[in-house]
């Protein structure tokens, strides 16, 4: 391939191949400076954020904070016209609909959930899209439950397996938009083509076609793709040819994506140092100034924060506060030891300061020790004022997958373009203990969820016979786990097949089974406690097990120790060769996930007494962090219980939600810096995976749930995203003030 | 029940340890907090450590590894920190901690009050530690007995010997609305302060009452019921009469 846009960019396998990681590589510039050079707002950035604002708080005053629907139209990746923020003003076009914050339909996934959206906002869908969808064309939703079998749907009820993708888009698939960029629509077809050639095979088994019409399926959404840019008057069948272009092309490979699907999660992947080699071509060449560079990238941050799906109450009690995991993965060292870093890394974080803090993009720092000390004291330094980025061990994950991976969602690490994953949601590990001590019957409701296994009836539960009963439920519960998760992505594949998305990887990619747990302190604490202090069963009329009296005390996570520590990782590696045990679909590797993201609230809701003393319906730990106030020995000792959990049998991620007060991070401004510095250089040492870092007073929480118009902009960080704080509903308020924060007193 | 023969080199008192430390001493600290104390601060917020009878015993090699978990942290721009309760009643311990950070390179500092004789032991001490986090607790003798339940005469001797010895140390008063705010004092400090060599910081630590609920709960009194906690403009006016920041 050659084409006049790539002019002066230096040659490589690149040209001959679908390559960026080596475009990256043999183009970037590593920057080890400081922030000196940025640039504030411009006036049009100014204008047009303001107008963005108002819009902001219109939609924050309608009803469930849904601004409007396009309830007509079948979202596709062509369906809606060109839709504008202020024409005039933006350097970067494109909306999911035709007007700013409208929200679009997408019926693949399901229509019940669509129509549940739509009334909970007095709103109707369309006559017709409802006759299509329920009379002509099945949708993920009916496939899967079509093929649920007895048992996936009791585990469901009864809350032992929660969220589920089996209603909405799976999400957490990041296409390489930056090849939309780099190469131009064209030669991404031509290549699809020269795949359809490899699947000519003599024989045309199941997979051959499959793959086959996946091919053809990607060829044509990157045809609609460029109808789609068309629309606003660009021509993406060839490269980007300047800075502004390369971020235009590649926004619009993303927006394809978001107006196709409403995945759970949608992530950008990793493109702030790709489009720094187009910025620095251009600031070279004089056609660019560091103004005009950062009006580019505080536009294009304008519309990832506009960034809208359609969603039901429900789904908002998972996953709180309207996330969209526009996740941007920004940072981390190359294997031959340069930093990734480059100064539109700092261009992208400044927009945190340019348009003030917002939890979308999902800003996520690859962390090593070996960052540059400048580009380290910047963003730790803003995380200090905005509380809006979470940090991810480069150093862990680049062993592993190299240097050109992105994370999904909130901890889910993949590399671009060659890797996907079938989202798993999570198993409640908690509910599983008291399945086993209960013979499988629930606590709650006192139904038989599971086949009868013998309850334990003993007055004081035993450490051994509890573990043997243990591991055979959580045998069941793996069981149960990948049947539910084969029907849903066998589904998910055959009706919601992200087009788009998957035009933009390879042919032969890697599939992960990423399943998910919950409640792995609670449990950790609960056989602590059965093991190193007594534990009384209290029984009602009719032999379940309702309560537990503790007596004497025992070790608890999140305190370094070793007793209970070693628990929580026995649990974690057992379980995770339990799911190996089962065929999944696509034979996708299995993977692990410790994170419940907001979920923690609603699993915990549905959950019972349980041996550690923690009381029904409270809500679990969110992630991998110990119960709140369990923890005694200070902020590190939490950190080095978590790091002790193995990131080689929880590959999807091992989150940590971290939150302190300023005071308590140090004296002055630098101190503050320097210690937040040092605490994740020792962190990620230890080898911990994941961090979010919160800095507030918890006053200033209280003062913003009681008087939210005052914050419209507040955002924390909850589990492996960010969130504006008053969007959260006030039993997740409730949730994240009365969680630890590390204060000294 | 606790073993009273206990070898006080290899085993101590302690009270808790605070892993995330950020300002007792430069970067992040690990802090163990030593059970025991001599004096009787009315406003002391820790009244739970005095008791040198109660809490466990811990061997050294125990407190050792624990801190070296965390040494990824605190090495090499933070440290250790040894607080209380007051740290120099189980010197010998200390010591022998020390000397084995000192081989892996790590910070030592020392939150103490300085009432100690200066004893062999002591001096040995002082000489492998990095830093001191020196509280005086009053300038005035005769009001020093009256807030601490004893004389500032060591404390005082303590810092000069400090000084004398090239030993940095950070100078620490709490201030106490009615107690130890007046002016004639603050002026007196800060002639005290004056003529140490080695003082690299002065901070003044506002009285707060947030440990009055540990007198509480032990079923005491609480001295100071009714003393105002000290605010922003008392920090101010004092740093002001002391001449710092």
């Amino acid at each position: 391939m050659e084409f006049e846009q790539w002019k002066n960019f230096k040659k490589g396998d690149w040209q001959t191949e679908i390559n960026v990681r080596d475009f990256i590589q043999r183009n970037y510039a590593p920057y080890t400076g400081d922030e000196s050079f940025l640039a504030g707002p411009t006036e049009k950035t100014k204008k047009l954020w303001n107008e963005v604002l108002e819009l902001y708080k219109k939609e924050h005053n309608s009803k469930g904070g849904v601004l409007d629907i396009d309830t007509k139209t079948i979202s596709t990746i062509t369906a809606h016209n060109a839709g504008y923020i202020d024409k005039d003003l933006e350097d970067i076009v494109g909306l999911q609909t035709d007007a700013p914050l409208k929200r679009a339909i997408m019926p693949f996934g399901g229509i019940r959930i669509v129509e549940k959206a739509c009334a909970a906002y007095d709103r109707k869908v369309d006559d017709e899209v409802e006759n299509i969808f329920h009379n002509y064309r099945k949708t993920h939703n009916d496939g899967v439950f079509s093929v649920y079998t007895p048992d996936i749907r009791a585990a469901r009820s009864s809350h032992l397996i929660t969220g589920l993708p089996d209603g909405y888009g799976r999400g957490r698939i990041i296409g390489d938009y930056r090849r939309v960029a780099l190469y131009g629509i064209d030669a991404l077809i031509s290549e699809k083509q020269a795949e359809l050639d490899v699947l000519n095979t003599d024989e045309l088994t199941e997979d051959v076609i499959r793959s086959r019409e996946e091919t053809s399926d990607q060829i044509s959404a990157l045809k609609e793709l460029k109808e789609m840019a068309s629309k606003y008057g660009f021509d993406i069948s060839v490269p980007a040819k300047n800075a502004k272009e390369a971020v235009q092309w590649l926004y619009f490979g993303y927006l394809g994506a978001i107006k196709s699907q409403d995945g759970a999660a949608m992530s950008l992947g990793r493109t702030s140092t790709f489009l720094d080699i187009y910025f620095e071509r251009d600031l070279q060449n004089g056609v660019l100034t560091e103004e005009e560079a950062q009006e580019i990238m505080d536009h294009f941050v304008m519309k990832l924060r506009l960034v809208r799906f359609l969603r039901t109450p429900e789904y908002n009690e998972l996953f709180s506060g309207d996330p969209v995991w526009v996740t941007e993965s920004i940072g981390g060292m190359g294997i031959d030891g340069r930093t990734l870093v480059t100064k539109n890394s700092f261009r992208l974080l400044h927009t945190l300061e340019n348009l003030g803090p917002a939890p979308e993009p999902n800003m996520t720092v690859l962390w090593s020790t070996r960052l540059p000390e400048n580009f380290k004291k910047y963003t730790t330094n803003l995380s200090i004022k905005t509380s809006s980025i979470q940090y991810e061990n480069d150093d862990l994950m680049r062993i592993t997958l190299g240097d050109d991976y992105g994370i999904a969602c909130c901890v889910s690490p993949m590399k671009i373009g060659k890797q996907m994953q079938f989202f798993g949601a999570r198993a409640n590990l908690a509910k599983t203990l008291l399945y086993a001590i209960n013979g499988g019957r629930d606590e709650v409701s006192g139904k038989q969820v599971t086949p009868k296994y013998a309850p334990i009836t003993s007055e004081y539960l035993d450490y051994d016979e509890v573990m043997e009963k243990f591991n055979q439920m959580m045998d069941y519960v793996a069981k149960i786990y990948i049947k539910a998760l084969n029907a849903i992505h066998y589904m998910h594949d055959k009706y919601c097949y992200e087009a788009i998305e998957m035009a933009l990887h390879d042919r032969e990619i890697l599939r992960t089974m990423a399943c998910g747990i919950a409640g792995l302190s609670v449990v950790a604490d609960s056989l602590s406690a059965i093991k190193y202090a007594k534990v009384k069963v209290i029984r009602d009329e009719t032999g379940l097990a309702v309560d537990y009296k503790v007596e004497g005390d025992f070790p608890k996570f999140g305190n370094d120790d070793d007793r209970v520590d070693q628990i929580a990782v026995d649990i974690t590696k057992n379980f995770m060769n339990k799911l190996r045990k089962h065929q999944t679909y696509r034979n996708s590797k299995h993977t692990l996930s410790i994170l419940t993201i907001t979920s923690n609230v609603v699993y915990g809701k549905a959950t019972g007494n349980t041996p550690d003393g923690r009381r029904a319906g409270e809500p679990f730990g969110p992630g991998a962090n110990p119960l709140h106030g369990r923890d005694t020995n200070g902020a590190l000792a939490v950190m080095n219980s978590i790091a002790k959990l193995p990131f080689d049998s929880a590959e999807d991620g091992i989150s940590y939600t971290f939150s302190i007060t300023p005071g308590t991070l140090g004296k002055t401004d630098n101190e503050k810096v320097d210690n937040l510095v040092n605490m994740l250089d020792g962190y990620f040492a230890q080898t911990g995976h994941h961090i979010n870092v919160n800095v507030f007073d918890r006053s200033l929480l209280e003062d913003a749930m009681e008087h939210p118009e005052n914050y419209p902009q507040l955002t924390i960080r909850v589990s492996g995203y960010a969130v504006h704080f008053t969007k959260l509903t006030r039993e997740q308020q409730l949730d994240v003030i009365h969680r630890t924060i590390h204060e000294r007193i | 029940m606790e073993n009273k023969e206990k070898d006080l080199r290899f085993y101590a008192k302690i009270h808790s340890v605070e892993s995330f430390g950020t300002v007792d001493g430069p970067g992040i600290r690990f802090v163990l907090f030593m059970q025991g104390c001599h004096l009787e601060c009315k406003y002391c917020h820790n009244r739970d450590t005095w008791d040198i009878n109660s809490g466990h015993y811990k061997s050294l090699d125990e407190i050792f590894n624990k801190i070296m978990n965390y040494k990824n942290y605190i090495y090499p721009r933070g440290g250790v920190t040894i607080s209380g309760g007051e740290p120099l009643l189980q010197h010998q311990f200390i010591y022998e901690l020390f000397s084995k950070l000192k081989k892996e390179n790590i910070h030592t500092c020392i939150d103490t009050s300085g009432m100690v004789a200066l004893t062999n032991d002591i001096k040995k001490l002082i000489d492998i530690t990095d830093l001191f986090l020196l509280d005086i607790k009053h300038i005035d003798d005769k009001k020093c007995k009256e807030l601490v339940g004893r004389s500032n005469k060591l404390e005082l001797e303590f810092a000069k010997y400090l000084s004398d010895n090239n030993k940095p140390m950070w100078i620490r008063q709490v201030l106490v609305p009615g107690f130890t705010d007046d002016k004639e004092d603050l002026l007196k400090l800060k002639d005290f302060i004056n003529s140490l060599k080695t003082v690299e910081r002065v901070e003044i630590l506002p009285y707060h009452s947030v440990g009055e609920f540990k007198w509480k709960k032990l079923g005491l009194n609480y001295p100071l019921e009714g003393v105002r906690q000290a605010d922003n403009n008392d920090v101010k006016r004092a740093k002001e009469i002391l001449g710092i920041e």
